[in-house]
Order: C-alpha cells, then structure tokens, then sequence
C-alpha cells in the first residue's frame, strides 16, 4: 500500500486531480494498491502499515503547505522510501533541516545528472517538466543527485531511503515513480 | 475562488468547467476566436457556438479575437484573461488541458505573470475513465471535426455514447488514436452539460469532408428547455 499525500490548499481541491491523480495512474499500473490522505488529515498511525509514501505536487500558486510544514514532523518517524515531487521535495526540505527560496521553472527543461542513481534516468541529462515557484537548499548531510540551470532537481537522504525530486515525473518521467515503487516492493 | 474557465466548446473545456464548478465558483467562460484556422493555440470547429454554451449555463463570456500567429495570440490571451480578471474579478484560469505540455505551460506563466491560479483538472487523466465520467454524468457531446485516418465522415455530428467510444477504443488499438482526441485526430462540441440550464440544437449544418479530413459546420442552432 502507498500513502499518497496531497499537500494541497484543501483536501480534495483541484490540484488532487492534477498533481496526485497521475500518480495515482502509475501506482496503479506498477499493480500496487494506494491510499489518499491530504496533509491536514493525517495521524501517525497510518504511516505504520504502508510500504512507501509519496508526497505529491500542487498548484504553482498553493504555497499554504510552507507555513504549516509542522504538520508534515510524522516524516521523521516514517521508516518506510518516501518521494517528495516539487511540493513534496520542499515539504522534505523544511522537515530535514534545509530550506526554500524563490526560484521559479515552468516547462520542459534540461535536468543534470551529478550523480548517478536508479532512480534517475541515466547521465548525463535528461528532459524533465518543471511547475514551481520556489526551489530548494537540501538538508545538511543530503546527496544532490541532479540540477538544472536554476536549482536542485533531486536529493536523497544517504542514510535512508528518502529522495526528493523538484520535477514532475508524473509527466513524461513516469520511470521514476516506478523505479521508486519498486523499492518500496522489496 | 472565482475561477474563469478557458472554453472552446468541446468536450475537456466543459468536463474541466464542471469539476472546477464541484470545488469552486466559476464567474466567466473565456474564448479567444483565431482568424487563422492552424492557430497553435485556439483552433477548433464551432467556437462560434460558445456564446450558446454560455447563454444555456448563465456563464458570462469574455471573447477576445487573435489573428492567431505563434506568440502574439499568448498576449491576446493574456489580454483576455486580465479582461475577466478586471470583469468578473477571477482569481484564477481553468484549462481543459490533457497532455498538451506546450499550452499548458503557457498558459501557467501567464497566469503567474498575473498573480492568478491555474488550474487543469483533466491534466494526465486516465483516459478510459474520462470518458466513462464524460458519458455517465450528462453531458452531450457530438464530434465536429475529424483530422485522422481512419475517421469516415460518418463521424461528423455522431454523437458521443457508448458505442462510438468502443469504436474509438478499436481506432485505438489499430490506428494508434488517442481514446480522447488529445493527438488532435478529432475535435468535439457539447450541446448539453449537467450545469446547462438549456440545451443546444442544431438547426442547420453542412458536412465538409475529404481525405480523412472534415468538420461539421454549424450554420443555425438554438437553446431549448431540456
């Protein structure tokens, strides 16, 4: 089971459909079952019976998760592989330790890879879209795994398996997702 | 939220004004009308009807004209958009946008250059669902223009229900269609939505068709009580 959280301005809002439907689409076809939860109606009980969770985008303009990020502190207790997509990475970033800055991508865009990883499609880049307004200084101690020209495009939490990614992949870098879902098979 | 939706009368325009009314206040239908018919961004058959659709969901109408080149119908449409902004005091944009990563990311900067939202509820649907949703929810869609093999001018005014959606699922699979048009391989024109307070009907309409390509012109049409 994957926990699907939307970080959105209201539970069920219009960024459900754009931002976690298509993960829910590809969750669906790596043949795992999921569960929706937006952030405001979460208790650190159901973190306990889930294989992962992937924290998804949200509109380019719903910037409320950033000033209640404290209700996202469950991640700490969470043991389970964690994906943050673009809301989701800043969300990982407050949480950990790093922080947000205005920085602002829209569209397709040319991704570096800085270190290689089976989450990524391979080096040296790759086309990604991009929907955000802000961007992110990774927590101390994460790995950038990949950058464009205007920020940090993946991160990853070395002694963990938790990675955030500032792309969409749910559009056109489906492989991410499952290559994330298969970790949380194993 | 008072929202303004980007309508061109077919189908995702109208499904994406009905999910954002479930959520939200829609307060206008915006349309741009292109003079050039291979407008990257706007073309489509019949948008000459959208007053209609307007008239029959009691939607105010911003209509801009463009002529339709490349990047100057962005402008017209950041015009139009600040024109229902300063109207009907909108705080943000619907799309009915699939796929379309070239408008949809048009559409987001714009938006963001005028400090409103932006919102595409169909954006990566699942398609088979969409039109399970589209056909179950009352809607009454006709296609109105064809652009692909192996569509026959048969299709022009069928409408769509439960059998011309299989037989795109077979177009699907042998001719590698897109189930909901996104490729452009065909166009649609809603006569009838859940948020309708009338219907549309055709009165008069002349087929043009040739070379797997065509649309359904319509010429006379009118509201009636549903």
């Amino acid at each position: 089971m994957i926990l699907l959280v939307d970080p959105g301005y209201r539970s069920g809002s219009l960024p459900r459909d754009e931002f976690v439907l298509p993960v829910v689409r590809i969750v669906e076809r790596s043949g795992m079952s999921w569960i929706y939860r937006h952030y405001d109606d979460m208790d650190d009980e159901e973190v306990l019976d889930i294989q992962g969770i992937i924290i998804c985008g949200t509109a380019l303009k719903d910037n409320h998760f950033i000033a209640h990020v404290d209700r996202f502190a469950w991640l700490n207790g969470a043991m389970v592989p964690v994906l943050g997509i673009c809301a989701g990475m800043q969300i990982l970033c407050l949480t950990f330790g790093g922080s947000v800055k205005e920085g602002c991508e829209i569209g397709m865009t040319e991704v570096n890879v800085t270190v290689p990883h089976p989450l990524l499609p391979p080096p040296p880049s790759f086309q990604a879209y991009e929907l955000h307004s802000f961007s992110c200084d990774p927590p101390p101690g994460w790995e950038t795994l990949a950058v464009s020209c205007g920020c940090v495009q993946a991160i990853h939490d070395p002694n963990r398996p938790r990675f955030g990614v500032m792309f969409h992949p749910e559009v056109r870098n489906d492989r991410v997702v499952e290559v994330f879902l298969e970790m949380c098979g194993d | 939220m008072r929202l303004g939706v980007l309508c061109s009368g077919g189908k995702d325009s109208l499904y994406a004004c009905y999910r954002a009314m479930q959520e939200e206040e829609v307060a206008c239908l915006i349309t741009m009308k292109p003079k050039n018919p291979e407008s990257y961004m706007f073309h489509t058959p019949n948008l000459h009807l959208v007053p209609l659709q307007a008239e029959a969901a009691r939607l105010p109408l911003v209509s801009v004209h463009t002529e339709g080149k490349e990047e100057e119908e962005l402008v017209d449409l950041a015009g139009a958009i600040s024109i229902a902004a300063e109207r009907h005091g909108i705080e943000g944009v619907v799309t009915g946008a699939l796929m379309s990563v070239y408008q949809s990311s048009r559409i987001q900067r714009i938006c963001r250059d005028l400090d409103l939202w932006c919102f595409n509820p169909l954006w990566y649907t699942d398609p088979d669902a969409y039109m399970e949703r589209l056909l179950t929810s009352g809607f009454r869609v006709i296609v109105s223009g064809v652009f692909s093999a192996p569509f026959d001018a048969s299709w022009l005014g069928r409408e769509l229900d439960h059998r011309a959606v299989k037989d795109l699922n077979a177009y699907v699979r042998e001719y590698r269609i897109t189930l909901t048009g996104e490729g452009g391989e065909y166009e649609t024109l809603v006569l009838d939505a859940p948020f309708f307070q009338k219907r549309i009907v055709i009165e008069k309409s002349e087929i043009h068709y040739r070379n797997y390509r065509g649309v359904l012109d319509v010429k006379q049409a009118h509201l009636e009580e549903r």
